[in-house]
């Protein structure tokens, strides 16, 4: 303790750097890559490619938008992944009464775990790591229990959602903008937005103050689950198909990892909605990098190891009380 | 004079933007205990953390028994025989009495495995001649905060010390706890340990203390012996001010009595019960009145209040503003019916500290500048603007973080969030603790000012002058019920610290029912406590000195000093 | 602790003249020990900083205490006497057996979580690592038993380095750290076996898949080799300077450091032995199935930290014991066993009932934890 201290006291320049990273890195970051990719990437630069990066980089960041809230709640929402795997098995359970009932059903279910988590977080006073670990075990096996192996999802409806478009735009992406300015209004202007912020900073003082603590802390679960509900449909949209086992592992450790790359402390109080959207594209270029240049998908997951240590490494002077 | 067991040369020590401390020689002699003081931010911490290892200095040299030394670890500085005992209490709750009497030097038996029976024989042995009589095999955190010092004290000594350096030990003891502490310190002079005694209060200095040195902006501006120092001419020292100015600053900003006797009651709390905390607590605020709210620590005054505000969730009671009820339990309940806390823990329930001065100012009061959950930031701006005017509140700007400000604007912050939800009661809890002289004389007039207005304060201070000064009425409570009130002419030091003496000495009342508390203001003679007796108490319990800004009101009977050595 | 009751009448013959109604109401009442009567203190000189008398626990709070220590246990003696009696094939032998070396591994793994969540952290990786340690094995059988162990030990230690370094030097958030860590190990592992296209198999009459499959007096050696890891970590946990460091830096790393504590050794060290365990059990899983599978250990991480908590460990810090998380492992293979045994159930249920008995124990642990503060911190400082 004593020297961490004495390094960040004594080098104000380092930490200066630190702070710059941790604002702007994730910017400067995906223009590195994107650079990159310009120069030595053959049909980089074509709308057909944007197009693809962008349905590819959806579930992601509207995972990562609900990451936000809970992060910047000083709360961690580990269910996403499994949320999208129960969301996958609703969708294959009720596509019969139309994608709507699917997309209602599959909604219903992420605000059922995420009203659980934050039952049990706001109410009971479980860790917030805890509490999601717990929902990422158990809502995994239940959308097994539910769709226990792959299922092909063929509606029209459903097909048309994931890669219909609407003037060249991808109704996934459309989705995706319209979630991210909706988050990211919400965080700004309204009073839920204040009181998350408050609440995250200072849990006791925003207590004190009256604000409703636990009313805050379940819609902020609320939203995660729904979003991560959302994200689920749109893949298996995308995917045409409907497979619990695999869809969503790990994509809470990539939505963590946009929102603290994109410069949202994990110690709460500051969500940063544009560093995040960064965030997740930086992770979604990094992806397509590596294979477009014939890496194997290994080589993802450890660039992105690497990626997510770095980030918290430069978010730690500051995240730091 | 006997060389100094530990000193500093030159010491200098830098933060970013702060000179911490500039040049600092300091020095303590075996069998001295002397104490270190100075204002909040005058650089008694640092110093403190950098003879202890915590910190490595940016200039200058520690000199422990005459040689330069450098501490990379408080564990090195522990093993040349310099022990610390810290403001909090830090050690491990969870942990035993006795594995945190020991840890880093547990009794080691066959094959290098901790011997716990000798372990747990000695804690018990040596906790003993500390006053703590416990199962030394139970949870640590299972112990009084005053027990727990003392643990964390005979750790301290136990580890064979040379030096001893506390930082303010008492403010969480009681008094007769503080008696058993300075009991120690003696016999720690008396075996030539080197004591460093860091503490607000200026009695306990000049009990026990025989040389001071006074620190001011990183800066030492005055050391040598206590004796003869007069106090005035030491808290002129501390503030870097002229006597005259001292004198007048000395006393509290709080004006005349208000005239509210007569008004229907503002808040009216009834049987409040906690399980544990409080057993029945009744009182009642009339707009325009300050209520005091006496007692020791762990008498109940916090939790009083913060079960009055919502923030602790009673078992039983009622409390009604203007005579309609609030939901207990329920921050948010209490606010809404205009009773607002100002806590006793500015830092960690009071400002959100990563929020600017201008959120902090809105955050109770969003609601009602927001339209269908959209807040407005003109209506925002207004209030904000017009509450750092009226309060003074020196920010650079309103965008500023609170966590930035300093203790005393932090405080009027909080005011300004609490007044902008208009409320009808104020409860205070320790409002000018920890905030500098000026700070603090503002505070007091603006409290004086709202009441005047009409608002009902409830005001929680263990500073007796001011809490003496403040209030019109003082309720005194003790183990959570409340045992005595003082009106009128009754307000007085004395009247309250005999209040509190008796009650000490009286049989434990571990059950008040709402009716039995005394009835309010019937009668202007002494306080209605009168245990068996009611002359001895007052008789065994000698108020030390008559020193009017005595903190600690009780001095312990002569006889509980000399066998503390079970 | 059930005996405190007892001791305090020896401990304190001050107390003699207070007699037993001042204990009595302390007692009843249950109040905090600064806040007691002070009836007895009145009389007894140098008694300042003392409790009032030594406090019995109410019965509420043994409970509790128990139910947090060996909770575990008897929910364990109860499914198994349950599903002995349901199911004939529950207590046959090879049964058991079956449960045994099944939880042999996850329970080696759960002894590494338990030192780090004692120590205040998380350590997500060891599902990774414990596949990763298996390939490693599986891969260096070739060259022998001892270099299968040494390479999955060296790199996955190595891991625990790493993490631990991260954690303790750089301060870092465990869980992300260890979140990465997963990322990284299983990158390696399918780096090293071509995107999981390979696998290495162990030959089945060598020395390192008899680690794997002899047996000794009818057991498993893996169930040998981890009680036997049980019995030393135990003994690590409670008896040693090290223990004693992991409960004080889990319980109050700020304390633990002044109190002269090495933090960031005792950090460094839980991870670098969650590591270890969580490689070596991956090599004995590779010796007894004979091979390294890179699908292993998925979500092994959630089920070792499921049985470290259900065994009563604080998954907070500061607090808990070995034994309890191998009570756990235990429950949660039964749990599994019966699931199978019921052939009609999917193994999902699995899943699903290890979250609903993680969220049920939290819940409890919380509750509990929750009420202890409330009796330990009344207090106003």
């Amino acid at each position: 303790m004593a020297e961490a201290t004495a390094l960040t006291r004594t080098a104000p320049d380092r930490s200066a750097v630190y702070a710059w990273l941790q604002a702007y890195g994730v910017y400067a970051g995906v223009a590195v890559l994107l650079l990159f990719n310009v120069a030595f990437t053959d049909h980089f630069l074509s709308a057909e490619n944007f197009r693809t990066q962008a349905v590819q980089v959806a579930p992601i960041l509207i995972v990562a938008l609900g990451m936000a809230l809970a992060i910047g709640s000083e709360g961690i929402d580990l269910s996403v992944g499994s949320v999208m795997a129960l969301s996958t098995s609703l969708v294959a359970l009720y596509l019969g009464w139309g994608p709507w009932t699917a997309l209602a059903a599959a909604v219903l279910g992420g605000v059922a775990v995420g009203l659980v988590n934050g039952s049990l977080i706001a109410f009971v006073g479980v860790q917030p790591i805890v509490a999601t670990l717990a929902l990422m075990v158990g809502g995994r096996g239940l959308a097994l229990v539910l769709v226990p192996q792959l299922e092909d999802v063929r509606d029209p409806g459903m097909r048309n959602l994931g890669s219909g478009d609407l003037l060249g735009v991808p109704y996934p992406v459309l989705v995706t903008v319209a979630l991210v300015v909706l988050v990211a209004f919400t965080v700004r202007r309204t009073t839920f937005g204040r009181q998350l912020l408050a609440i995250g900073d200072s849990r006791p003082a925003a207590r004190l103050a009256g604000l409703p603590v636990r009313r805050v802390l379940l819609c902020v679960y609320a939203a995660s689950g729904v979003l991560a509900a959302v994200a689920g449909f749109l893949a298996t949209a995308r995917l045409q198909a409907s497979d619990p086992t695999s869809l969503g592992t790990l994509m809470e450790l990539s939505a963590i990892t946009a929102v603290v790359v994109g410069g949202t402390p994990l110690s709460g109080g500051r969500v940063r909605i544009g560093g995040t959207v960064a965030g997740a594209v930086l992770i979604q270029l990094l992806t397509a990098t590596l294979i477009k240049h014939d890496l194997p998908p290994s080589w993802t997951q450890i660039a992105q190891a690497v990626v997510i240590v770095l980030a918290v490494y430069a978010a730690r002077e500051r995240g730091k009380r | 004079m006997a060389a100094y067991a530990l000193s500093t040369r030159g010491l200098t020590k830098r933060f970013p933007g702060v000179l911490a401390l500039d040049g600092v020689d300091f020095g303590v002699r075996p069998g001295e205990v002397h104490a270190l003081i100075g204002e909040n931010g005058a650089g008694k911490s640092t110093l403190i953390k950098v003879l202890t290892g915590v910190y490595a200095p940016d200039e200058g040299e520690v000199l422990h028994g005459g040689e330069p030394v450098s501490f990379g670890t408080p564990l090195a500085a522990q093993r040349a025989g310099i022990s610390t005992i810290y403001q909090e209490v830090n050690l491990v709750p969870l942990m035993s009495v006795a594995r945190n009497l020991f840890l880093g030097r547990e009794p080691r038996g066959r094959l290098g495995l901790i011997d716990f029976a000798r372990m747990h024989r000695e804690s018990e042995r040596t906790l003993r001649e500390y006053g703590v009589h416990t199962d030394v095999r139970r949870p640590l955190g299972e112990l009084g905060v005053g027990a727990q010092q003392m643990v964390a004290l005979a750790r301290a000594v136990s580890v064979d010390a040379r030096v001893v350096v506390m930082d303010e030990p008492t403010s969480s003891l009681e008094p007769r706890e503080v008696e058993t502490l300075f009991g120690v310190i003696r016999r720690l002079r008396a075996d030539g340990v080197a004591v460093v005694y860091v503490s607000h209060r200026l009695d306990e200095l000049y009990e026990v203390c025989d040389a001071v040195t006074v620190l001011r902006d990183g800066r030492v501006v005055h050391t040598g012996p206590l004796k003869g120092l007069e106090r005035l001419k030491l808290v002129s020292l501390m503030l870097g001010r002229e006597i005259g100015e001292v004198r007048a600053e000395g006393t509290t900003k709080f004006g005349g009595d208000h005239e509210a006797a007569s008004a229907e009651p503002v808040l009216k709390a009834e049987g409040l019960r906690v399980p544990h905390q409080l057993h029945g607590v009744s009182f009642a605020v009339r707009p325009g009145e300050v209520l005091g709210l006496g007692g020791l620590l762990g008498s109940g005054r916090t939790e009083t209040a913060k079960a009055v505000a919502g923030a602790l969730t009673p078992s039983a009671g009622r409390v009604t503003v203007a005579g309609s009820p609030v939901r207990t339990g329920s921050p948010g309940a209490a606010v809404r019916a205009g009773i607002s806390l100002l806590p006793e823990d500015r830092k960690s329930e009071g400002v959100v500290p990563g929020l600017s001065v201008r959120e902090n100012i809105a955050l109770a009061v969003l609601p009602r500048l927001s339209r269908a959950g959209l807040v407005s930031e003109a209506r925002i701006d207004a209030l904000v603007r017009t509450f750092m005017d009226r309060l003074r509140i020196k920010a650079s700007s309103p965008h500023q973080k609170a966590g930035e400000l300093s203790g005393g604007n932090q405080q009027k912050v909080l005011l300004a969030r609490w007044l902008a939800t208009e409320p009808r009661v104020l409860l205070l809890d320790e409002p000018t603790r920890g905030i500098d002289v000026g700070a603090k004389a503002e505070v007091q007039r603006l409290v004086d000012e709202l009441a005047a207005d009409g608002l009902g304060v409830l005001l929680i201070s263990s500073d007796l002058e001011e809490l003496i000064e403040g209030s019109d009425r003082v309720v005194v409570l003790r183990d959570g019920a409340v045992v005595g009130e003082l009106t009128g002419d009754d307000v007085t030091e004395d009247r309250l610290m005999e209040a509190i003496a008796a009650a000490a000495e009286e049989e434990p009342v571990t059950e008040v029912p709402a009716a039995s508390v005394p009835a309010t203001s019937e009668d202007e003679g002494a306080p209605d406590v009168t245990p068996e007796g009611g002359g001895s108490p007052a008789g065994q319990l000698t108020p030390h000195d008559g020193e009017s800004a005595a903190p600690d009101p009780l001095s312990a009977p002569q006889e509980r000093k000399e066998t503390p050595h079970g | 602790m059930s005996d405190t009751n007892t001791r305090h009448h020896g401990t304190r013959p001050a107390d003699a003249n207070a007699g037993g109604s001042a204990d009595g109401s302390a007692d009843t009442h249950g109040r905090d020990a600064e806040q007691a009567p002070p009836t007895g203190h009145g009389h007894v000189p140098g008694q300042a900083a003392s409790s009032g008398p030594v406090r019995s626990r109410p019965r509420a709070e043994r409970v509790s205490a128990f139910a947090q220590r060996h909770g575990a246990l008897v929910a364990l003696v109860l499914t198994a006497a349950v599903s002995a009696l349901s199911f004939d094939s529950f207590a046959d032998p090879g049964n058991l057996q079956n449960i045994a070396v099944s939880a042999a591994f996850l329970a080696i793994v759960a002894l590494g979580m338990t030192f780090v969540i004692v120590s205040g952290g998380i350590d997500l990786s060891v599902g990774s690592v414990f596949a990763l340690g298996g390939v490693l094995a599986a891969w260096g059988s070739r060259h022998g038993p001892l270099v299968a162990l040494l390479l999955a030990l060296t790199v996955c230690g190595g891991i625990g380095l790493v993490n631990g370094l991260l954690i303790a030097r750089a301060r870092l958030a465990p869980f992300i750290v260890t979140l990465a860590a997963m990322l990284g190990a299983r990158g390696l592992m399918l780096n090293i076996t071509d995107e999981g296209a390979d696998t290495f198999l162990v030959a089945k009459d060598s020395l390192f898949a008899d680690l794997g499959r002899e047996k000794l007096l009818g057991v498993g050696v893996p169930v040998w080799i981890t009680l036997a890891l049980f019995l030393l970590g135990g003994v690590l946990l409670r008896r040693t300077r090290f223990g004693q460091h992991v409960y004080a830096v889990g319980g109050n790393e700020d304390a633990a450091s002044l109190m002269g504590a090495s933090v960031a050794r005792t950090k460094v060290s839980v991870y670098v032995l969650s590591g270890l365990l969580a490689g070596l059990a991956g090599a004995l899983n590779a010796a007894w199935l004979a091979s390294g599978v890179t699908i292993l250990g998925q979500g092994m991480e959630l089920e070792a930290i499921s049985a470290v908590v259900i065994g009563g460990t604080l998954l907070t810090g500061g607090m808990g014991f070995v034994s309890g998380s191998l009570v756990g492992v235990l429950l949660l293979k039964v749990i599994q066993n019966v699931i199978n045994q019921i052939g009609s159930l999917d193994s999902a249920y699995q899943q699903v009932v290890s979250g609903a008995f993680l969220v049920v124990v939290v819940v409890v642990q919380t509750w509990l934890g929750r009420r202890r503060k409330a009796r330990l911190t009344s207090p106003a400082a």
